[in-house]
């Protein structure tokens, strides 16, 4: 980790917010009938499997969780250096007449929320699609605005969120650094 | 990976691997009800079989139209090459329609590369003369991986036609790559010299199946037979068609493989075509998300 990262959140933090989140589902949805988890790869599909163990504490219900990956359905192929890997997608419901939420660890332009609702629109047709997130680092180029934030962090263009998972082999952790 | 893909012989391990891994998530896409994803959408891809075929171009079809992309089909018998035009013409026009890919099949050795080098486009070898066919031994690995989970240290034997066996030659190429240990049976008129990739050559097929993980039957390339390898189709069965009891020779779990068209009692019997340890179908399956894989592979990221 180059010495310009700061720590803005920590695991404490992390835990907290997801249990604010968590409680919001429930609230905006009245309850989880119908009610869907996904996360976008990477990292909003540790986060989906985290709320929905976290509602399944408060409601003791459960809520099916999917991961979608968008790599098919991005709008730059091509333009980029490095080709995306192809990551799984699982969606373990029919998410016809489902209320979908939306997952995903960082907001950013706003062009993955665009790609995964195009890529989940190809697996049927949900009642309501949600979107939350964990950090809103601004910046938008779509109108595209989440249900549920965690935290909002304005950025400037060469600052950079990394958001680190014990799923991962690391310490839950949200970072800000200069990009290199 | 490189701009274009002309043979397993260029491609290293780690871009096998790639399409490969790719080539999985691709097969999730199409067990979907939406079988198409907008990856290549705006992207041009000209088919141009100089020779003919069904299924390869049958699955290149469907791969390019899973992901988007308009197809342009180009056959021999209605295109301008029987009105006496040069294929580097040929070419030069179908460039300057603006493609982003070519799928060349050819009946000469090296023309995918010969075009590789004289257009922008990404272009694909689908079989050319009896050099290679790379997307079959793509889909060939990957059904292996799917039963077997890895190719290192399988006993893979090749049967029958390996002369004239562009899909023997790019398996050859890339089994060798992993690490397999691969057997060639067939008479010796048609076993080439490949001992530089290491290769054991049986000729008795009962020895050579025995221990067998993979059985990979060849189809009996009559076409490009000019004079008699073999004295006749039956003979050529009773010495190295495979049937039930040779089958037995091989482990007992020991998959089935043929690229197709079959031969039925040529070189492989209905029972074995259709026993339960075949995989020829789920070949032709597989063959459509690695050929997705390669088209994606080859349009993102760098150029080498």
């Amino acid at each position: 980790m180059p010495e310009m990262a700061k720590e803005l959140l920590g695991k404490k933090d992390i835990e907290r917010i997801l249990s604010r989140i968590a409680h919001e589902i429930i609230e905006k949805n009245k309850g989880t009938e119908d009610l869907c988890l996904i996360g976008i790869q990477r990292g909003g599909v540790h986060i989906a499997r985290r709320l929905s163990q976290k509602i399944r504490a408060i409601e003791n219900a459960e809520i099916p969780v999917g991961s979608l990956d968008i790599s098919l359905y991005r709008d730059d192929l091509g333009m980029r250096k490095e080709h995306p890997v192809v990551r799984k997608t699982d969606i373990p419901c029919d998410v016809t007449d489902k209320r979908v939420v939306l997952v995903d660890d960082v907001i950013f332009t706003g062009r993955s929320i665009r790609a995964a609702m195009d890529a989940l629109m190809d697996f049927g047709r949900p009642a309501q699609i949600q979107l939350a997130v964990l950090i809103d680092r601004g910046h938008r180029e779509l109108p595209i605005r989440p249900d549920y934030t965690g935290k909002n962090i304005p950025t400037s263009g060469v600052e950079s969120i990394e958001v680190q998972f014990e799923e991962d082999g690391m310490e839950d952790k949200v970072l800000i650094q200069a990009m290199g | 990976m490189p701009k274009d893909l002309v043979g397993i012989k260029e491609l290293s391990k780690r871009d096998i691997g790639q399409v490969l891994d790719t080539a999985s998530s691709f097969k999730d896409v199409l067990r979907r009800d939406i079988k198409k994803v907008p990856a290549l959408r705006g992207k041009t891809v000209v088919n141009l079989f100089f020779e003919p075929s069904t299924r390869t171009k049958t699955s290149f079809e469907l791969a390019e139209k899973r992901l988007s992309t308009d197809v342009l089909n180009f056959s021999v018998p209605t295109s301008s090459v029987v009105k006496g035009e040069s294929l580097f013409d040929t070419i030069k026009t179908i460039e300057a329609y603006g493609v982003d890919f070519i799928v060349i099949r050819h009946a000469s050795s090296g023309v995918p590369h010969f075009i590789a080098e004289n257009v922008n486009a990404s272009v694909i070898n689908a079989g050319d003369g009896t050099n290679e066919h790379p997307t079959q031994a793509l889909l060939d690995a990957f059904s292996i991986i799917e039963k077997k989970g890895t190719l290192e240290g399988l006993n893979v034997a090749i049967v029958g036609d390996i002369a004239h066996s562009r899909v023997a030659k790019s398996n050859i190429y890339l089994l060798s790559k992993f690490n397999a240990r691969i057997r060639l049976i067939g008479p010796p008129t048609l076993i080439p010299c490949m001992e530089d990739y290491g290769v054991e050559v049986f000729y008795d097929m009962d020895e050579g199946l025995r221990g067998a993980d993979i059985v990979m039957m060849l189809r009996i390339q009559m076409e490009r037979q000019g004079r008699s390898f073999f004295p006749s189709t039956q003979e050529y069965f009773k010495y190295w068609g495979l049937d039930m009891k040779r089958l037995g020779l091989a482990r007992k779990d020991a998959l089935v493989m043929h690229p197709g068209p079959m031969n039925r009692g040529i070189e492989i019997s209905s029972q074995a075509a259709d026993s339960p340890q075949s995989v020829i179908l789920d070949q032709v399956t597989n063959g459509i998300a690695v050929r997705m894989a390669v088209m994606y592979l080859l349009t993102g990221g760098e150029k080498q």
